[in-house]
């Protein structure tokens, strides 16, 4: 059976291989404002794809300028997502998107806003699981067409993804072929990075170095930048290398009201006010209005929900689970 | 003095605890999943070996996640990877057991959560597989805990996000799944149900205490098989209901949500 969905975010590898030949492997400063990197990095059309697991080590302040400058016209993967995506669907940003999984907050809940989005039938989705979308980065990673997978065979999620089933040349076994998928802009946060884009990642790394290697433009939002030595000494923390980065922004409390793990904890109080407010049309219009479009930076936005205190607190709530983080 | 009383999300949580053997090896979801591997983690099996899809391996898990990423699931982990690398132990057979909710389940225990309706208009569209798929597809057995009703036991589910046994007998092999896998178990707030070996149809292997098997059947829009070797559930235990009550959810995060 071969999947009915529209394949997005696909790429021949020798075009690829053309685009990272021209793509500049210089060590040179990449430092910029998160105005600039979102007005420089992100065009109407481009498949996007965002680091980390939806609640968790989400560039949260770079989705909120990319809303403040009315980015739209984009295709997206909904992959392990939902307070990010929920985020790009609140400001109309995507028509279509490769789907494993979004709009609830899992365990909290879901907006009623984005849910009906979803039904209206106004988004496009081409189906995935969490583990298909994981290889589907990881072929483009390997500078691939595809991979082949034992999962989603036989189910409806096979039949309105856009995989094609396949046999293998030495066992004679069915494989499901699931196409690489080469965004055009990546954006990541992470806990530290240089000038130049060596970056740092503490715990999961959920598709991330994947997602840097595949995508044509790397974004990186960094909780703090760091010396190069911090790299040059311990080269095994270089979780993401200079030479697939185009921006690096800094972008202390970015994940926020997302979980930063070994920095601070999730903001339960305000992500279920922001289930409040998503339950209407009203209410979404009202919460982007009040904490991004009256906002000129995020934290001013921050300041709206207790500011210091309340990052204090959920750093102390961190430290309880995780402990702090020291490099 | 521990409570006696118990509410039916108590009862699924400690009767799914007893499922794993020590050493064994699962992949859980968010919810009742987490809390009733966290409950066998501390009481029945030591040596769970949990993953989660984000990437994290072997925590020992303090509090009940938000979600399957947070900080909470590092807790204490012995690696934090990727999740491909999550997925490929389940496609290398290293994971025993899969772990899941689910909205709409059918009597191969095929599960749905993507949508209702039609796919591309649906009347309500659910977040989607996210690593259900992967779990039940590579898994070696699958675990469901749902609560029981017609609405969610229905063989007119409109959409399989997740396979049980497909259309029955043979159906996974001939799909291309991995050989001697699928559903092993659905534990509701009424039964556990298992599965026959011949027909692959779900079976009631034991009730619990307070239900009939026509509780159970009225209350599933299809007709279950019922096991030769019928039990009653043993009722949850004092320590089970104290450690999963002071330990496990203290902030009755998931045991005070009302099982529907």
């Amino acid at each position: 059976m071969d999947g009915v969905g529209k394949l997005l975010g696909f790429e021949h590898p020798d075009d690829m291989r053309e685009f990272f030949r021209k793509k500049s492997k210089k060590l040179e400063p990449k430092l910029m404002g998160l105005g600039e990197a979102v007005d420089r990095f992100i065009q109407e059309g481009d498949y996007l794809a965002l680091g980390g697991f939806g609640l968790v080590r989400i560039p949260m302040a770079f989705i909120h300028e990319m809303i403040r400058q009315k980015k739209g016209g984009l295709k997206c993967a909904a992959f392990t997502s939902n307070l990010d995506t929920d985020m790009l669907a609140a400001g109309k940003m995507f028509k279509e998107t490769d789907v494993s999984y979004a709009i609830a907050f899992e365990a909290l809940g879901f907006p009623k806003i984005i849910r009906k989005y979803f039904e209206s039938g106004e988004i496009y989705t081409t189906e995935w699981s969490n583990g298909a979308l994981g290889w589907r980065y990881k072929a483009a990673a390997m500078g691939l067409s595809f991979l082949p997978i034992r999962s989603m065979l036989g189910t409806d999620t096979q039949k309105y993804s856009a995989a094609k089933e396949i046999t293998c040349p030495f066992t004679g076994m069915k494989y499901l072929a699931v196409p690489a998928l080469y965004p055009d802009a990546a954006v990541i946060h992470v806990h530290a990075a240089d000038i130049y884009g060596n970056s740092y990642i503490k715990g999961v790394l959920i598709a991330d170095i994947d997602i840097a290697k595949a995508s044509k433009k790397v974004v990186i939002t960094a909780e703090r930048i760091v010396p190069t030595e911090f790299f040059r000494n311990n080269p095994e923390r270089t979780k993401i290398p200079f030479y697939l980065v185009d921006a690096v922004v800094k972008s202390p409390f970015g994940s926020y009201p997302a979980n930063m793990p070994y920095e601070y904890f999730l903001d339960v109080e305000h992500l279920r006010e922001m289930l409040e407010a998503f339950s209407d049309e009203e209410g979404l219009k009202r919460y982007l209005d009040e904490n991004i479009f009256k906002c000129e930076t995020f934290f001013d936005f921050i300041n709206l929900h207790g500011g210091m205190k309340k990052i204090q607190y959920l750093i102390d709530k961190e430290n309880e689970i995780l402990g702090g983080y020291n490099g | 003095m521990v409570d006696m009383e118990y509410n039916e999300m108590e009862l699924m949580i400690c009767v799914a605890s007893r499922v794993f053997e020590d050493g064994a090896s699962v992949s859980v979801g968010t919810g009742v999943p987490c809390a009733a591997a966290m409950l066998s983690q501390k009481l029945y099996a030591p040596n769970l070996l949990i993953t989660f899809e984000a990437g994290s391996v072997a925590p020992i898990l303090p509090s009940m996640p938000l979600s399957v990423g947070d900080s909470t699931t590092m807790s204490r982990a012995l690696q934090t990877t990727s999740t491909a690398d999550a997925m490929e132990m389940l496609q290398r057979g290293l994971i025993d057991y899969c772990f899941l909710g689910g909205a709409q389940i059918d009597m191969y225990g095929n599960l749905n959560s993507t949508v209702i309706g039609d796919y591309r208009k649906p009347k309500v569209r659910f977040p989607g597989s996210g690593g259900a798929n992967d779990f039940a597809s590579m898994s070696w057995r699958t675990i469901v805990v749902t609560p029981q009703s017609k609405r969610r036991f229905t063989n007119s589910i409109d959409f399989i996000t997740t396979p049980g046994y497909l259309t029955g007998p043979g159906a996974r092999e001939k799909a291309g799944l991995p050989r001697n896998t699928g559903p092993y178990r659905v534990i509701t707030n009424m039964a556990v149900l298992g599965f026959d070996d011949k027909t692959k149809r779900m079976m009631i292997e034991s009730v619990h205490p307070g239900y009939t098997i026509e509780d159970v059947q009225d209350n599933t829009g299809f007709e279950l098989l019922v096991s030769e070797h019928l039990k009653e559930t043993a009722p949850p235990t004092k320590e089970e209901l104290k450690i999963l009550r002071e330990e496990v959810d203290p902030f009755r995060a998931v045991i005070g949500k009302k099982a529907q």
